[in-house]
């Protein structure tokens, strides 16, 4: 047993106040003058440190009560049953329970150790001396003598066209791993095959004569459904046809527009000659910044707001940035209405939606 | 002994024979570290991993990484019957169907926040006080290698779930991929299998999550200790600490004990966090669709300061030759973060290379000793803190009623100006607190007694430093170097230096770290000025003691000596005046 470990708490005879360094006086010792040292009252007081050890043992104990508390809310408290508590307000009466008996478990084993060691073990700092960390010249030297020595024997010197085909091969090696990334993507769908990433991000799903449906409820529109001042999410009819076919949400995220109705007088311009109907304009729903979908309209400025980075756009306005990291206007859609009468798209967009991206030009 | 340690010491045995493992514990066991609080940080970023790995596991079990549509059925009533991802769906069974399901995961998350706001701080700590100069600019590398993991850890996590506010990261993390010239759009489609959202991804997002991030911390992390143990911990100047040695408790039993216990103070604050708390509660959010988004929309909070930096970016994007290339995105996105990282991994070399420091640093600065690097060390956090501030302008605006259109704007304008005005003062503030560690370490500290002269005059009694303190300022010693001299153009022969352009900069940039240093005084001139005050005090000791039996010291009254009974406020005095009268 070392110096270290063999303080007894607190014996009768030792002097109150500054204690002598009794505890440790191997070596890196400090000198008593370099170190003041205070007395706790575990060390002077033989009460003080046997109540010290009884919180700790209480601690410690209260640690395991909380365990098996743990294992009573769990087996008795159905998991779905809330429990009003002040300041939390209705929360999970499980969770609640077990986070709070599995917290106060670990706590209480935390602190009784801490409470140990800042209380009952020695309180005095010891020295060490550093080590060099640099190497001595002869180590140096040395090294540097195995190195030569092994350069030699390998002839990776002498040797000309081994070091560099082996260099060549080494270089090359790594190739395949790089080739292998290819089929991260194959392009499975039917529809965009042989395409360029670049020429499938350009396309959406609208086509002439296609009908525009209200999202969520998927019902064909009429102009006079959408009052002015309105806005409506809208997606193309086939919506859920191409999301069943494809097992993803891909278009989705592609040919949401938004329709918006205003005071065809309120229109200053638009992306296309009379791409609107009666004051009814349709607009890609995805920024052009990043990618979030817009909803946030004010529909006396006619004003469309992207809530990711408060990109906004003027839709009276051809859908112009007004402000915000937004660099393109909101792609247009142009639309008029069928034989039946309602709103049907005119043709895909004219320029491609969502983020900008490299071969977009 | 008892039968236990005879068990342990057998192990130790058969171990040692095979490992040669007494050896390394003889010398191990009674390794010393030095105490501050500031150094706990390191330790909680540790211990909150662990929590983060244990709960981590335990979510695995669970949760399907898989963007399959499937309609949920669970037991959370109002998302009944509504079409979702799998692992949206299995997210809501960890919550509300697996009994401390939700304990666990919101442990897991809580943890994950400590981790990232630990490391944060421990850098500051780290960086303030210069602990990352030499030897241990590696540790320091390596140290910035895993806040850039730890921030890919937690946004790689955030996005499993796949609710609404997830889904939307990850749609915005696309767009940025997508912006990468030349080689983005096909990045982008290689990543997410094809278009967003996909239904790969989520597996390859999991892949990264549980298995390559945490491997490579947990690899970096076991480097970055190993590397702490060996060249073993810095202090902060004082008493009895050099350069050469280590001042503190042993490993056995001190900080095994208090070690030990931390980690499970760390773990049960997380518990009874996740037990109280309630953190990204997804099933309010709802399931993710790539047409729909809340408002107000927040990423957790380490990202914050990058969404803030695309928030505030002006809309730059420039066609050329039908390229695209969207700066609005490339500059907040990917050439700044690059930039800052890269800076903060090559800060050490640069600092050692403008100073021309090559000295082994065991000892702390203390922040007021190097102006220079705090002033940067202030800038950088109030960048980072408007670029933060930037991540939330919508919130701002709508909690203060302010235009989202004034703030953006103040921010682009803050992130120029602010930063460098953060640095002047903070570098002058060090400035004048070296000024008062220099007046103390020559003309003691101020008691706070006056005392009248003989003749009249008031002078404030001075006391000499207590050691301890005296030993803390006197570090302001070792901090101080002459800044490099400008080189010559020309050597004694009229030879042209051909390192003259490189050098002249190195001199520029050592002065703009040390001109304005303040002169320390040297260890006589702080013996002598030390031995004179507490000539003067021992002078004044027994006056002292004299007037204090007969008057009294009045608190809070600037410590002017008052006269047993005299009226100690001006309203008193009236009132005594009056009283005469």
């Amino acid at each position: 047993m070392s110096d270290l470990t063999t303080r007894e708490s607190g014996s009768a005879e030792e002097p109150k106040g500054i204690l002598a360094r009794h505890e440790y006086e191997g070596p890196g010792a400090l000198t008593p003058a370099d170190m003041e040292h205070h007395g706790r009252r575990s060390d002077v007081d033989p009460k003080a440190a046997r109540r010290v050890e009884r919180q700790i043992t209480a601690m410690f104990l209260l640690s395991m009560v909380m365990v098996v508390l743990f294992v009573v809310a769990y087996v008795s408290i159905d998991v779905s049953a809330d429990v009003y508590i002040p300041v939390l307000g209705l929360v999970g009466a499980q969770n609640v329970a077990l986070g709070v008996t599995f917290g106060a478990a670990i706590l209480f084993i935390g602190a009784g150790a801490i409470q140990w060691a800042k209380k009952l073990m020695p309180d005095v700092e010891v020295v060490q001396e550093r080590h060099r960390l640099s190497s001595t010249p002869d180590q140096d030297a040395a090294a540097a003598d195995q190195y030569q020595r092994g350069k030699e024997e390998s002839g990776f010197a002498a040797y000309r066209i081994l070091r560099r085909t082996l260099i060549g091969a080494l270089a090359l090696f790594p190739i395949p791993l790089v080739v292998l990334v290819r089929d991260m993507w194959t392009n499975t769908d039917p529809a965009t095959q042989g395409m360029s990433p670049a020429e499938i991000l350009s396309e959406t799903a609208w086509t002439d004569g296609l009908r525009i449906v209200t999202d969520g409820t998927y019902q064909p529109i009429r102009p006079e459904d959408l009052p002015v001042g309105g806005l409506v999410s809208a997606l193309p009819e086939n919506i859920m046809e191409i999301q069943k076919e494809n097992h993803n949400l891909n278009e989705r995220g592609k040919s949401a527009i938004i329709l918006v109705r205003m005071d065809p007088g309120e229109i200053r311009a638009q992306q296309g000659d009379g791409w609107d109907y009666e004051g009814i304009l349709a607009f890609s729903k995805i920024c052009t910044h990043v990618g979030c979908p817009i909803a946030l309209y004010e529909h006396r400025t006619h004003h469309l707001l992207c809530p990711c980075h408060q990109s906004t756009f003027d839709l009276a306005d051809a859908g112009n940035v007004i402000f915000g990291p937004a660099a393109r206007r909101m792609p247009q859609l142009p639309i008029r209405v069928d034989e039946e009468g309602f709103l049907v798209a005119s043709s895909d967009f004219q320029e491609p939606v969502g983020p900008s991206f490299w071969e977009r030009g | 002994m008892s039968t236990t340690e005879k068990a342990g010491g057998a192990t130790a045995t058969y171990l040692d024979q095979r490992l040669g493992s007494n050896k390394w514990l003889g010398k191990n066991l009674k390794k010393v570290f030095p105490e501050h609080w500031s150094f706990m940080l390191g330790e909680i970023i540790l211990y909150s991993f662990i929590v983060v790995l244990i709960t981590g596991v335990f979510l695995t079990l669970f949760y399907k990484p898989s963007l399959v549509e499937v309609i949920y059925e669970g037991s959370y009533v109002p998302l009944k019957g509504v079409e979702m991802t799998e692992a949206y769906a299995s997210t809501l069974e960890i919550s509300f169907d697996i009994r401390g399901g939700l304990l666990i995961r919101q442990m897991h998350h809580w943890a994950a926040l400590i981790f990232v706001a630990a490391i944060a701080v421990h850098a500051f700590r780290v960086f303030f006080t210069g602990a990352f100069r030499k030897p241990r600019e590696l540790n320091w590398v390596i140290g910035v290698g895993l806040i850039v993991l730890a921030l890919g850890a937690g946004f790689t996590g955030y996005s499993l779930p796949d609710d609404l506010l997830s889904g939307t990261g990850l749609q915005i993390a696309r767009g940025i991929v997508q912006a990468i010239p030349v080689v983005g759009t096909w990045a982008a489609f290689l990543l997410f299998d094809g278009e967003f959202p996909g239904v790969d991804f989520m597996s390859r997002l999991y892949m990264a999550h549980i298995l390559l991030i945490p491997g490579l911390i947990l690899a970096l992390v076991t480097i970055h200790l190993m590397l702490v143990w060996y060249q073993k911990h810095t202090q902060f100047p004082g008493q009895g600490r050099t350069n050469d040695n280590v001042v503190g408790y042993p490993l056995m039993p001190i900080y095994m004990a208090k070690a030990g216990g931390f980690f499970f103070i760390v773990f049960g604050v997380i518990a009874l966090l996740s037990g109280l708390v309630n953190i990204n509660p997804v099933w309010i959010f709802g399931p993710y669709t790539p047409d729909q988004v809340t408002a107000g929309t927040q990423p957790d909070w380490y990202i914050g300061w990058l969404d803030g930096a695309l928030r505030v970016m002006p809309n730059w994007e420039t066609v050329a030759f039908g390229y695209t290339i969207s700066w609005n995105i490339l500059i907040p996105a990917v050439i700044v973060p690059g930039l800052i990282f890269t800076a903060m991994a090559l800060y050490p070399f640069l600092e050692a290379w403008a100073t021309g420091d090559k000295r082994e640093h065991h000892l702390l600065e203390r922040p007021r000793n190097a102006p220079v690097r705090t002033g940067i060390g202030v800038m950088s956090i109030v960048f980072y803190a408007l670029l933060w501030l930037g991540g939330g302008n919508d919130l701002v605006a709508t909690t203060f009623n302010l235009s989202i259109n004034a703030i953006t704007w103040f921010l682009r304008i803050g992130l120029i100006i602010l930063p460098p005005l953060a640095f002047i003062i903070t570098k002058r503030i060090c400035l004048g607190l070296q000024r008062r560690d220099r007046e103390k370490l020559l003309h003691g500290y101020e008691s706070g007694r006056i005392l009248r002269l003989p003749h009249g005059e008031f002078i404030e009694v001075h006391e000499p430093l207590p050691k301890d303190q005296q030993a803390v300022l006197t570090s302001m010693i070792e901090s101080h170097v002459q800044p490099l001299p400008a080189p010559a153009k020309t050597d004694a022969n009229g030879v042209r230096n051909k390192r003259y352009r490189i050098e002249s900069l190195r001199s520029k940039l050592s002065n703009f770290y040390y001109r304005d240093s303040v002169t320390p005084p040297t260890m006589a001139e702080i013996e002598a000025g030390q031995a004179h005050v507490a000539h003067e005090a021992a002078l004044e000791a027994p006056l002292h003691e004299y007037e204090e039996e007969h008057y009294v010291t009045v608190p809070f009254h600037g410590g002017v000596l008052h006269e047993q009974g005299e009226p100690m406020t001006n309203a008193e005095q009236l009132e005594q005046d009056k009283g005469r009268e």
